[in-house]
């Protein structure tokens, strides 16, 4: 790709023009001849955020500008383009639920967003994905402070192999945390709805909790380095329902301080508990690509296309 | 179903009746527990022959036999020059291999790129490890004796060229095990630091090699158990057979001559005089026993670090 622009030596993402700026329509892949069953630019992405029921209008307004916005985005493994042209916006103080069929590229979608994938090598990223206002893959930014401002959460609970405590102090003491480090713990703890289980035996091995323990923990953990964006990678797909819905209020609690990408195979975990959801679909060259995007009560009772129809109703994938 | 359960209650029980003799399972597990009765047996015949000849004289000379130094005479012949060389052998490899054979398992496991120098040097470090040992002790005669030589460090057959030939000789051994106990730390825990904002270096340094260090140690001191057994690089690199050995002697403790343990067996086990049998197995079970300890060493490290978690 030849860039002319000097910042950009390791992924030049392309140029963007002022109409792809404008917050209110995907960028269907009208190029790909494979896509042409699909209606292009059926899709809108949260401009009917004003027409959201009164429960959360007052969290969000509707033209609140986005804290995560993906520009015509392509993620490859090597050869293999594993998402094609998504763009997206991931709204502050909301939580963006990203359902589809295994292999349209989901989780990939989802780490592109705090640089995660930099960890495989061989992989690259054309377009953008602009955190409140900067290009994340700009050659200047550290991959490491942008986890520090969007951490992560993952599919299987995985706390260190260290004290609940420790588990919830490695972020802040990594950072040089100097304030006070109990308090800390103790708010990450209570926010992940986790305090009151564990306050009597923070000094046991993370290990030693409960599977949805686990996951609440990694959510402290999470919390305590106070991102501003939590993704969370199909959180509560090695739990039990009881464990599920813990988590699920917790992420209706915490979306007051926190904004929430989470990545779901549970279309019910995505009905009952996102404000906003993307639907992605595989394309016959294995690409993912964006079908629909909008709040989540439209997508699941109203929504714009066959294919995410089918798929929320469950006649496919 | 129900409708016939009464008929086929009769079959049902036959059926769950195991009437078979598994032979082949039989004879399967047998072989197995034979196997380990061979090697066990073998280690039982081994150290009761070491130990019923060498007991006796560890037994009547004290610690007499570990304080004397070498001697023609059977009864006043002892091992401490041996025992000294093999403890600084002990220190020289466990300060110059273990550093270096650690540090280039992080790399390689860590921060090298997955590429085909990488694999092509991931398998030629595993050729090395089985490279004999006296390929090692040619290499120490040639580079080490020659470099010290050259400096004017004694005439270069001095106790850093057999360290440093030991050292080479189980660094790959050390990397193997190292870079072994680094792979398996599972991905998640490597990906739950970097999700919460962990330069590599945080999730190499407080992470991975805390989860490694059990298996690292384990491995490590393997290694050093076999450098601490190893002759004939040792003899190659300038060891002397023999009482002209001064190690111990703290004037000249590294220009000068030396020895170890598995040296001196070497050469009272050739001595023609019946006495030098029984003392050749002394000398083995001090050379077992400090093997021991330094295993026990690690154990011990090993356990006191997996109690952190």
């Amino acid at each position: 790709m030849v860039t002319d622009q000097p910042s950009d030596a390791i992924e030049p993402p392309p140029q963007h023009s002022g109409d792809l700026m404008q917050p209110t329509t995907t960028a269907p892949d009208t190029v790909d001849s494979t896509e042409a069953a699909i209606p292009p630019a059926t899709q809108v992405i949260h401009v009917a955020t004003s027409a959201r029921s009164a429960t959360d209008g007052a969290t969000a307004p509707a033209d609140e500008a986005p804290i995560i916005e993906l520009r015509d985005v392509s993620f490859f493994y090597g050869a293999f383009r594993a998402v094609k042209n998504i763009s997206i916006k991931v709204p502050t103080h909301q939580i963006t639920a990203i359902i589809g069929p295994s292999g349209s590229g989901k989780s990939t979608l989802l780490r592109t967003m705090n640089r995660m994938n930099d960890l495989i090598p061989g992989t690259r990223v054309e377009g953008s994905v602009v955190y409140q206002g900067e290009d994340l893959y700009a050659a200047y930014v550290d991959p490491v402070e942008v986890r520090r401002h969007i951490g992560m959460v993952f599919q299987k609970p995985n706390p260190f192999p260290k004290s609940i405590y420790d588990n919830v102090a490695f972020g802040p003491r990594l950072n040089g945390f100097k304030g006070d480090l109990d308090a800390l713990v103790e708010r990450s703890l209570q926010r992940a709805a986790l305090w009151n289980e564990v306050k009597d035996k923070l000094k046991q091995s993370g290990l030693s909790l409960s599977g949805g323990q686990q996951q609440r923990l990694c959510i402290a953990r999470a919390i305590a380095t106070s991102p501003d964006v939590i993704l969370m990678d199909e959180p509560c797909s090695a739990l039990d329902p009881r464990a599920t819905l813990q988590i699920e209020e917790l992420m209706a609690q915490i979306k007051e301080q926190y904004t929430i990408v989470i990545v779901t195979h549970n279309m019910q975990q995505a009905a009952r508990a996102s404000d906003k959801t993307v639907f992605l679909n595989m394309a016959d060259d294995g690409a993912g690509y964006v079908v629909e995007q909008s709040d989540t009560i439209t997508i699941f009772t109203n929504p714009a296309d066959r294919l995410t129809e089918d798929y929320v109703s469950g006649r496919f994938g | 179903m129900s409708t016939t359960q009464a008929v086929t209650a009769g079959a049902v029980h036959r059926s769950l009746q195991g009437k078979r003799i598994d032979l082949v399972g039989y004879v399967f597990s047998g072989l197995l527990l034979a196997s380990l009765l061979f090697t066990l047996a073998i280690l039982a015949v081994l150290v009761g022959d070491q130990f019923q000849r060498g007991l006796p004289v560890l037994v009547e000379r004290g610690t007499d036999m570990l304080t004397s130094s070498l001697s023609s005479r059977p009864d006043r012949a002892g091992v401490l020059q041996g025992l000294v060389g093999t403890a600084m052998l002990a220190v020289m490899v466990s300060v110059i291999a273990f550093p270096i054979g650690i540090l280039t398992a992080i790399y390689l496991e860590e921060y090298a790129p997955a590429n085909r120098l990488t694999r092509a040097i991931d398998v030629n470090i595993r050729n090395l490890a089985g490279v004999p040992s006296v390929v090692y002790g040619l290499l120490g005669l040639a580079v080490f004796v020659a470099l010290f030589q050259a400096i004017g460090v004694g005439n270069g057959r001095n106790i850093l060229s057999g360290g440093l030939t030991l050292a080479v000789l189980i660094l790959p051994l050390v990397i193997i095990t190292s870079a072994e106990a680094i792979r398996a730390v599972p991905n998640s825990i490597r990906e739950a630091g970097y999700g919460i904002g962990a330069s590599r270096w945080q999730v190499v340094r407080k992470l991975v090699l805390p989860s490694a260090v059990p298996g690292i140690l384990t491995g490590t001191v393997l290694a050093l158990s076999r450098a601490l057994g190893e002759t004939a690089p040792l003899i190659l690199a300038g060891a002397v057979l023999g009482s002209f050995s001064t190690a111990g002697g703290i004037g000249n403790l590294f220009g000068g001559p030396y020895t170890a343990l598995p040296i001196i067996v070497f050469d009272w086990a050739r001595k023609p005089q019946d006495e030098f049998r029984a003392l050749t197995s002394a000398a083995i079970i001090v050379l077992l026993a400090v093997t021991l300890i330094a295993n026990a060493f690690a154990i011990f490290l090993r356990n006191r670090y997996d109690r952190k978690w």
